[in-house]
């Protein structure tokens, strides 16, 4: 192998990296919202992602979005459903469960019901997957579109050395990821709900008394943080296969990416996310496959002892 | 030994019998398997209640250890002919490996962190393994040394050895609960601050808890390969054997010896024959059970079974131990502790600067000064909570910033807090005793220091019951406990009433007739000047006066700075 031919290696990891790393960037939205927003933590984050990718399955297969559609617009039509059908599952578990030992609920246990939180989303986690396996079976799953094989083939350049082939489907998922990031801040910025639900994250005592209704606010945002994650999950899956037991295999990947952006910063998690992407396509380069996660984990100790204020984002008040 | 103390061996004894009767009872191959499984998720829900119950930590990375155990015993047969007779004891070394390497670095982490890197741990080694190469071991047939390889003709051989297993766990669990260092890791578990402050090295401790509890989780997983014979990444490391040792012990009752056993017993029959009958035709049954029994017991009965069908524990009614406490004081009048040119910035800030204070033995000092003065900056400085930035400070001739908290409070200096932190699950007696675990006798010595400060006939109650008052003097008797030379005092009497006031003013004084060195700061001048023998000024981090109380108390400048122009209209008339 030449120095070429390494080059042609680097250029094809980056960018694959930085289109699956928008995908994961959008997870580290959803993710930031109840993590780096709300405090709280949700180790069903993943397992959200994953009724995304069955959702978005289902309405391909089930709706017959593609018939409409055509198989180009089809699934991305369903990915983006994802979004709605999780939000309603993400408010119905809030409500029943998660609400309960976060917030103000939260603030009255021990701890300030962090324990409770930790142990209570494990337990969800768990329900998810297994819930899943019940429903959707345990052989893999996949949606394809027609753009799933094609790509753009940019080269030969450099004398015929360097092709790089990038993949239709990957880069119209990555460019509806970073357009729902971007409707995402202007909603946080720009509306009341934004406004009260940042308030809420903030103070929430304070924001009751200025008549926030904390509990909503917070309820939403948790299904919202679950549905942005379950749109990803939706774009995701149209370029990977996936089965119920996924969301633990991103689930770090998520909390690396939101501690390294700097929690509360939403822009930041989508930097953290990007980011993390590129580390494990770029570290395929040096590493077998199967290390990819590791290097994620590796990644994520390595920020969290290091700086834990994140890379991107400006120093934080502890939590 | 007595009645009361034989009651919890006779238990476990008889724990033993009976299901060592039921593993004979047991004929179908299938049973006998989840009879032999049912320990080994009971030791490891003891192995993470070790560390996880007691220190309150949660440790979603118990797989780590346990599948180390479980790999090192499989490499050991299938590769190197190492008999489990062997590497099982070795499988707990590396597991007590595996937890001082990984408790090293994580222990700076707090909360979430170092729950999410916890449970990082397992998910690297699961696929480390898998490129290691080793997606499915298996033990081979040992025809020739069956017994060598734990591979007995006795069906029944097989199952009461993992309950010998959770016996020897449950000993230890028994031995750990009787030590110091349970009272200290239920400390730590309430108010880590505190614990630390009273004398607790809690980096230490934790990584000895981490340390024991990667043991049995080692043993565990060495154990679990014999019996299955097979070993998977994803099936020793995977997220639902950490899952399942927090479950057992939480479900069962967190913190308790018998919690893990009865979570045991409980979930894992549950699990395995829901599997096995169900299995075909609803995979994933026995992780839904495990989610749904998280889940109901975090909602319903967030401490375990064990503690709701137990209730909260009596009012307990306790003979006191005889004790004394050795508060020999050095020579009186020689310096205790000089603070030179000590500096702290916060930020930008300067919280203290230049500050220099010479402590006299067996004087009172008063520190008054407006608030954001610096003063309980001081203090943290003096006990080892924050670092200086420039400057020293020597005890008794010896260097003392920079220490531990830990360290300091044993070289003599114990302190109590602006805002009470006591350990509020505990008796009375269990809070001052660990005060005094830096040394022998801590019971004794507890008791000594309750009836200094006269709350022996309350020792049985829980702090959480107790008024401000006997906080406050319950918090002075667990610095007592430790035998202070000196002994640095935060607002004693805030959120007092007069009649309190009186109460612990006396206190104070009867210890500073014993000759015991008393640093304190206090708002209530009417109290302050009855008790100081000289008073320090601070304002802006900078020493503004020193000396006895009534020149201090009329320098002009204090009475601008703190005292106010009313104190002087009252002082003069």
């Amino acid at each position: 192998m030449n120095a070429l031919q390494h080059l042609e290696n680097f250029l094809q990891a980056l960018t694959s990296g930085l289109l699956t790393g928008a995908d994961y960037g959008l997870m580290c939205v959803g993710l930031s919202l109840i993590f780096g927003v709300m405090r709280v933590i949700n180790f069903a984050q993943g397992d959200f992602m994953m009724l995304g990718m069955y959702a978005a399955f289902h309405a391909v297969t089930g709706l017959g979005l593609t018939a409409v559609l055509g198989d180009g617009a089809g699934p991305y039509v369903a990915a983006i459903l994802a979004g709605p059908a999780v939000f309603v599952v993400g408010y119905a578990v809030h409500g029943l469960l998660v609400g309960r030992v976060t917030g103000v609920a939260g603030g009255r246990l021990e701890g300030d019901g962090h324990h409770a939180q930790l142990v209570l989303t494990l337990g969800l986690a768990l329900l998810l997957q297994n819930g899943a396996l019940i429903v959707f079976g345990s052989s893999p799953a996949g949606i394809a579109t027609s753009l799933s094989y094609s790509a753009w083939i940019i080269g030969p350049l450099a004398g015929d050395w360097v092709t790089l082939f990038i993949n239709q489907a990957q880069t119209v998922s990555a460019i509806v990821a970073v357009l729902v990031m971007l409707l995402f801040t202007a909603l946080m910025a720009r509306t009341r709900f934004g406004k009260a639900l940042r308030a809420a994250a903030d103070n929430p005592h304070a924001a009751l008394y200025m008549g926030i209704d904390v509990e909503r606010a917070y309820r939403l945002a948790f299904a919202l943080g679950v549905a942005i994650t379950a749109v990803a999950g939706g774009l995701l899956a149209l370029s990977t296969s996936f089965q119920p037991y996924v969301g633990i295999d991103y689930v770090i990947a998520m909390y690396a990416g939101v501690v390294l952006g700097g929690l509360g910063s939403v822009t930041g998690a989508f930097m953290g996310g990007l980011t993390i992407g590129l580390v494990q396509q770029l570290s395929t380069l040096v590493l077998p496959a199967q290390l990819q996660n590791t290097a994620v984990f590796v990644l994520f100790l390595l920020v969290v002892f290091l700086r834990p204020q994140g890379l991107f984002g400006r120093a934080v008040r502890q939590a | 030994m007595t009645m009361a103390k034989a009651r919890p061996f006779l238990a476990i004894a008889l724990f033993a019998l009976a299901y060592g009767a039921a593993i004979l009872l047991f004929d179908n191959a299938y049973h006998r398997l989840i009879i032999t499984l049912v320990p080994i998720w009971a030791v490891l829900g003891l192995s993470w209640n070790l560390f996880s119950g007691y220190s309150g930590l949660i440790s979603f990375g118990h797989a780590a250890f346990f599948g180390l155990g479980a790999y090192l015993v499989a490499i050991g047969a299938a590769q190197w002919g190492l008999s489990p007779w062997l590497g099982i004891p070795l499988a707990g070394g590396l597991g007590g490996l595996a937890g001082l390497l990984i408790g090293l670095p994580t222990f700076r982490l707090r909360g979430h962190y170092f729950a999410l890197a916890m449970l990082a741990y397992p998910l690297a080694l699961l696929s480390i393994f898998d490129w290691l190469g080793y997606q499915e071991l298996t033990l081979p047939r040992r025809q020739d040394a069956p017994i060598a390889f734990m591979q007995f003709a006795g069906t029944h051989v097989l199952p009461l050895l993992s309950l010998a297993l959770l016996v020897a766990a449950m000993l230890l669990t028994r031995w750990l609960e009787r030590s110091p260092m349970h009272l200290a890791l239920l400390a730590i578990k309430q108010d880590e601050a505190a614990a630390e402050a009273s004398g607790i090295n809690t980096r230490a401790l934790k990584l000895k808890a981490m340390m024991m509890s990667g043991a049995m989780a080692g043993v565990a997983g060495g154990f679990y390969a014999v019996v299955l014979l097979v070993v998977t990444p994803g099936a020793v490391f995977g997220m639902l054997v950490s899952a399942q040792a927090l479950t057992v012990a939480m479900f069962g009752g967190v913190g308790t010896l018998w919690g893990p056993v009865i979570g045991a017993l409980v979930l894992v029959p549950m699990g395995e024959l829901l599997q096995a009958r169900l299995g075909d035709v609803i995979p994933g049954i026995q992780g839904v059970i495990y989610g749904v029994a998280i889940i109901a017991v975090i909602l319903l009965a967030p401490n375990g079974l064990y503690w709701k069908l137990r209730g909260r524990p009596a009012i307990r009614v306790l003979t006191p131990r005889p004790g004394a406490l050795a508060l020999s004081p050095p020579d009186r009048g020689t310096d205790i502790l000089v603070v030179e040119d000590v500096s702290r910035f916060f930020g930008g800030v300067q919280a203290v600067s230049g500050v220099s204070i010479t402590v006299r033995a067996g004087e009172v000092l008063g520190i008054i000064g407006p608030n954001g003065a610096g003063k309980t900056t001081v203090f943290n400085l003096l006990n080892g909570f924050q670092k200086p930035d420039g400057g020293h400070i020597r005890f008794m001739g010896r260097r003392i910033d920079g220490l531990r908290p830990s360290t300091i409070c044993r070289a003599g200096i114990g302190r109590t807090f602006q805002v009470v932190k006591p350990f509020p699950g505990m008796s009375v007696l269990d809070n001052v005793t660990v005060g005094g675990l830096g040394a022998a006798g801590a019971e004794g010595k507890a008791w000594a220091a309750l009836e200094m400060v006269g709350l022996e006939d309350i020792a049985g109650r829980p702090a959480d019951s107790l008024t401000s008052r006997q906080l406050r003097l319950m918090e002075l008797a667990r610095a007592l406990a430790g035998e202070p030379r000196l002994i640095l005092m935060d607002e004693p009497l805030a959120g007092l009433g007069a009649g309190e006031t009186e109460e612990l003013v006396a206190v104070v004084r009867r210890l500073a007739a014993t000759g015991l060195t008393i640093v304190i700061i206090e708002h209530t001048m009417q109290a302050m000047v009855r008790l100081a023998d000289r008073f320090l000024v601070l304002d802006h981090g900078r020493v503004l006066a020193e000396g006895a109380p009534e020149a201090v108390t009329r320098d002009p400048r204090v009475i601008e700075a703190y005292l106010g122009r009313k104190w002087m209209d009252h002082a003069a008339g």
